[in-house]
């Protein structure tokens, strides 16, 4: 299956470049680009990315973006970057990569090399549990102890929770745990 | 890109119509900048005149609305007259607490009763908690923020508040906003009819694009402007 890039950069000539780069790549399908962050999120639900590759000027918040969509954002820049910018992407693009830099960059970040398939958007098992102890009220810690792993692990797994249902409040989280058949009434506080 | 921007701002001589007719979503904001409809024909300078409007305030927040990598200079903040911002703003509240929020929660209580059990219960309170923290983050504001910024219109600066505080303690009021449009539109059983959720999903969304035009102009065109009168009168 072809990965969908989206770039939204507005350089015409760095898209163009881009283009030329990945077009000849059986692994990606290049969408048609975005010259501005204008109206992306209805763009993002309308064309299903599985990486955006975005000039970090563009945007603010990258967790925002990923809550819109599950997809591997990746951030496009042009020079040194203060890290603070980068650190929530998933990979980096400098326009000064080879062409083989910049494939071997976006393959990695595309979500279909995880290994668990593209369209896997359902929770793992592990996942599932440290949401059911969400949903009761527990803390990080709480569910760590129970579920006998570090609170690292844990908050690994709630970005992963929030990455794939789009809901990052806990309150949000127990609706949405119910809905699923997840937790019944009686295992609420 | 600035000059770019700049001619395609509105002007103060196009017709008021001609803005709404190409950006239809700029109608809420009338009533909210005290304007009524019934403007005929009429430019946007005039029909700001008759209701006693600054046309350049009005222009600043129509064109953030509508562009959005516009962010107004200083220069642009402390050149308009901005005796309208806090009016506005509250105006805007009321318009979230009392109507859109209201709105909301009707189509919201249309989708529970058609949830079993106590699913529809925890679905609308998750609203009704969301709508607790909109009213607690505004009445912060209102009882803190905005007076102080009275004050200082006035050549006042008469509270220890500073407006540091409001940027450190600003919290995000559509976060959960996005998540009530997740659950919404992804996650109801197919039993709960689609026109009712097709309803609440445009509604969810205007009013989480209008409440982040909310935060822009508090955080872009209120905090520099608030920050400036600060520097210029010492308690």
């Amino acid at each position: 299956m072809k990965q969908r890039v989206l770039i939204v950069e507005p350089s015409e000539l760095i898209v163009a470049g881009l283009k030329a780069i990945l077009d000849g790549q059986v692994r990606f399908k290049v969408l048609e680009p975005e010259a501005t962050a204008d109206n992306l999120s209805e763009r993002l639900v309308a064309s299903r990315p599985d990486i955006l590759l975005i000039n970090p000027t563009l945007t603010g918040s990258v967790s925002r973006l990923r809550g819109q969509y599950p997809m591997a954002v990746v951030a496009l820049v042009y020079q040194y970057v203060e890290r603070d910018v980068i650190k929530d992407y998933d990979a980096v693009v400098d326009i000064r990569d080879s062409r083989a830099g910049i494939i071997e960059t976006l393959a990695q970040a595309s979500p279909g090399d995880s290994g668990a398939g593209r369209s896997n958007y359902e929770l793992t098992k592990r996942e599932t549990a440290v949401l059911v102890q969400l949903a009761q009220g527990k803390t990080n810690k709480e569910i760590a102890d129970a579920l006998n792993v570090s609170v690292h692990t844990v908050i690994s797994h709630r970005k992963n929770i929030t990455h794939k249902t789009g809901i990052k409040s806990v309150a949000g989280l127990t609706v949405y745990a119910m809905l699923n058949g997840l937790i019944d009434e009686n295992n609420l506080l | 890109m600035k000059t770019n921007m700049k001619s395609r701002l509105f002007s103060s001589d196009s017709r008021l119509s001609d803005l709404i007719t190409a950006h239809p979503s700029l109608l809420s904001l009338l009533t909210r900048l005290g304007l009524s409809l019934g403007f005929g024909d009429r430019s946007i300078a005039d029909v700001c005149d008759a209701s006693g409007v600054d046309t350049d305030f009005f222009l600043l927040i129509c064109n953030v609305y509508t562009f959005n990598n516009y962010v107004p200079s200083t220069a642009a903040i402390l050149g308009t007259d901005m005796t309208g911002l806090v009016p506005y703003l509250e105006k805007s509240h009321r318009y979230y607490v009392d109507k859109r929020l209201p709105h909301i929660e009707r189509h919201l209580d249309a989708i529970a009763c058609q949830l079993q059990g106590r699913i529809g219960q925890v679905f609308i309170s998750f609203f009704k908690q969301y709508k607790q923290e909109v009213e607690t983050h505004f009445s912060h504001e209102e009882q803190d923020v905005f007076p102080h910024i009275q004050a200082l219109m006035g050549g006042r600066r008469d509270t220890t508040y500073s407006i540091g505080e409001f940027l450190h303690t600003h919290s995000d009021i559509e976060g959960k906003l996005d998540d009530l449009l997740n659950i919404v539109f992804k996650y109801l059983p197919p039993q709960v009819d689609d026109d009712d959720v097709l309803d609440v999903v445009y509604d969810i969304l205007r009013l989480s694009e209008d409440l982040k035009k909310h935060t822009f102009i508090e955080e872009k065109i209120m905090v520099p402007l608030v920050k400036h009168l600060e520097n210029a009168i010492m308690p």
